[in-house]
């Protein structure tokens, strides 16, 4: 749980400032970047931080409905699984010889009727997210194995692959563009709607948000919606990229994107959080994976440095927390 | 506390249920139901009985070890490269070893949620990468296979004792400790104390960030067990070994009716919960249905389990008042 002290004096601009989260990541995303650009002449080239944006989009794309559905003290661990189903399910619209817009259209709603089941279980039993979530997670999956087998759908209707390997212009890929222009969409959702001030109000407290008036379930399955409808669209983006659909698409990819968003800061006991520390955790996950890829660190290794990052990045607070506390007592 | 007479109830109905399935696969194909076939099926699911134990003692001091799996991966390398290289390191060494490694590893996550106040599920996320990334830093990517093993190394859960085998009778020692553990030690009863209302048993002089961290040594030192039975039992070590086994961990727990936010749970019932899982598992290939069902039959069953745990948790909810608007709130 983390705790929120209310404030002794009110006017501490500029230390609250310099000690917000997010300035803490920029400060690592600058030292990563450095660190990068001596140990690798590679680094800076921009069509190589272009490719390097290929890595995370898709994952970064479901990161930003699911900070507000953490905000909003819940979670989903379904979004890989609802990724896979949505792309067996365009898999077999191409097959069946639809066009492009209609298999969009497909995955969009796929994903939204997946995040529709978990937020209807979730409200209507009153059970945790995290174990609804679990269980549909094998339950998605479960059904592309059903339906795929160890075969795999590798034809797509021309047009198709613009969504995952397109450039908008020059090295600005469409994918990249896209999580740009949805990332400023969800700050607005979240820090300047109401819509976002329910978010944290149920985050906060749910009961006093329940008794001032917001229909609390109702907002969670709206949220779990869009977390899902996002993860509808990452599927196209990947299955686009990838040009094929196998069973274990973007297999544990729920884990490396509840790093991303507890690594932008937001709580995972719900109520606190910001989309901008979101987007620069994702910025700087991608620059450490780009970075150790070219030096030839692989993947499993990787995996490494992101989860005890997770850990002490989320423990480093804390700790200064406690030193200034045992100063105080003295 | 529930009344006993409903714990009984849920526990009874999965019991039933269980052997509804059993007797349905066996009308289908009769060679199930024979004893050999049904001991066989239990020994499959000794280790997911022994670390979803361990997943219950912590699930019921509100917290959850996402890192059992791998845990399980790094243990049973360590033991399996040793014993490639020392063939001569006699078994129950390797055993002890095993088991403290394990307890080490669920010590770093005990410590890390106890000391620093970290949520368990960030923790246990971290450390299943970490442990995992180890195995590989260890073997390097390479596989343990069974003509590097000792002969013992691969015999010792395979022998037999009294018409089962060493790995069932491990199971069901665990099973066994865990049953006197939950209800008659106070240790044992620390666990749902500090998880039922922790509130109550910060009160009442219990440590509650102390008994999680006990709880996290308990499922480490099992994922340590379950290592080395593992690695013996498949005859190979390799990364991705129990690969996302952690999650049919928590869902043995969670159909056996052990409650995500703590304070309840019982070992039969996380047992049957975790029978349930092996029979399905079992049964599958028996009656012709594709492995590719397995997964999503399991998650079916985890869904409807969990709904209807949350009738029985919700018919307890209506006799304070109140309860039933927090519910609608928290869900």
């Amino acid at each position: 749980m983390k705790h929120h002290p209310v404030p002794d004096s009110l006017s501490t601009p500029v230390r609250r400032y310099l000690f917000r989260w997010e300035i803490f990541l920029l400060l690592v995303i600058a030292m990563v970047f450095i660190l990068n650009s001596l140990a690798s002449p590679y680094f800076l080239d921009p069509w190589n931080l272009s490719d390097a944006t290929f890595n995370f989009t898709e994952k970064a794309l479901i990161a930003l409905p699911m900070a507000m559905l953490i905000i909003c003290r819940e979670i989903d661990l379904s979004v890989a699984s609802t990724m896979a189903l949505a792309s067996v399910c365009m898999g077999l619209a191409a097959q069946a010889g639809f066009g492009t817009e209609t298999l969009v259209g497909i995955a969009l709603l796929v994903g939204l009727l997946c995040g529709l089941f978990n937020g209807l279980v979730v409200t209507g039993f009153g059970i945790p997210s995290i174990v609804v979530t679990i269980g549909t997670m094998s339950l998605y999956r479960g059904i592309t194995y059903v339906i795929l087998g160890d075969s795999a759908f590798t034809e797509y209707p021309d047009g198709f692959e613009y969504f995952g390997q397109g450039y908008v212009v020059w090295v600005f890929s469409f994918e990249f563009i896209l999580f740009l222009g949805l990332a400023l969409v969800f700050y607005v959702l979240l820090h300047h709607t109401n819509f976002g001030r329910r978010t944290y109000a149920i985050g906060h407290n749910p009961v006093a948000a329940l008794y001032s008036g917001i229909q609390v379930n109702r907002h969670k399955v709206i949220l779990f919606m869009l977390v899902g409808m996002l993860s509808g669209l990452a599927s196209i983006l990947l299955t686009s990229r990838l040009g094929s659909t196998r069973p274990s698409i973007a297999i544990g990819w729920e884990l490396s994107i509840v790093t991303m968003v507890v690594l932008g800061g937001v709580s995972i006991a719900g109520g606190a959080g910001s989309m901008t520390g979101v987007v620069l955790a994702v910025l700087l996950m991608g620059l450490v994976t780009f970075g150790l890829g070219l030096l030839n660190v692989p993947g499993i290794v990787m995996t490494i440095i992101i989860g005890a990052m997770l850990i002490s990045v989320i423990s480093v607070p804390v700790v200064l927390n406690k030193l200034k506390q045992r100063r105080k007592v003295r | 506390m529930k009344p006993l007479s409903l714990i009984r109830r849920r526990e009874s109905f999965l019991g039933v249920v269980i052997l509804v399935l059993i007797l349905a696969v066996g009308l289908i194909t009769p060679e199930f139901l024979s004893a050999g076939s049904l001991l066989g099926a239990f020994n499959d699911t000794s280790i997911l009985i022994i670390l979803a134990l361990g997943q219950m003692l912590v699930i019921v001091t509100r917290c959850i070890d996402l890192s059992v799996a791998a845990n399980v991966a790094l243990t049973g390398m360590v033991v399996a490269m040793l014993n490639a290289s020392y063939p001569f390191i006699a078994v129950p060494w390797l055993l002890l070893l095993a088991m403290t490694l394990g307890a080490l590893l669920g010590m770093i996550n005990g410590l890390l949620v106890w000391r620093l106040g970290v949520p368990a599920i960030v923790v246990t996320l971290g450390t299943m990468s970490i442990y995992r990334g180890a195995v590989f830093l260890l073997s390097h990517g390479a596989w343990v296979n069974a003509h590097q093993m000792s002969a013992g190394f691969i015999e010792f859960p395979r022998t037999t004792i009294a018409w089962l085998p060493v790995m069932s009778w491990i199971a069901l020692t665990v099973v066994l400790v865990f049953f006197l553990l939950t209800r008659y030690w106070r240790f044992g009863r620390d666990f749902f104390s500090a998880g039922g209302n922790p509130t109550a048993a910060f009160y009442t002089g219990i440590d509650v960030g102390w008994v999680q961290f006990r709880a996290f040594v308990i499922s480490g030192l099992l994922a340590g067990l379950c290592g080395y039975l593992w690695v013996s039992r498949y005859a190979v070590a390799y990364v991705d070994v129990a690969n996302g086994f952690e999650l049919q961990v928590v869902a043995a727990c969670v159909i056996g009716g052990v409650s995500i936010m703590g304070g309840i749970g019982t070992v039969v019932g996380c047992v049957l919960g975790a029978l349930f899982l092996g029979v399905i598992n079992n049964a599958l290939p028996v009656i012709g249905v594709s492995p590719f069902w397995q997964m999503a039959i399991s998650g079916a069953v985890i869904i409807v389990a969990v709904i209807a745990n949350s009738r029985a948790e919700r018919r307890k909810g209506r006799v304070i008042l109140r309860t039933p608007t927090l519910n609608m709130a928290r869900g």
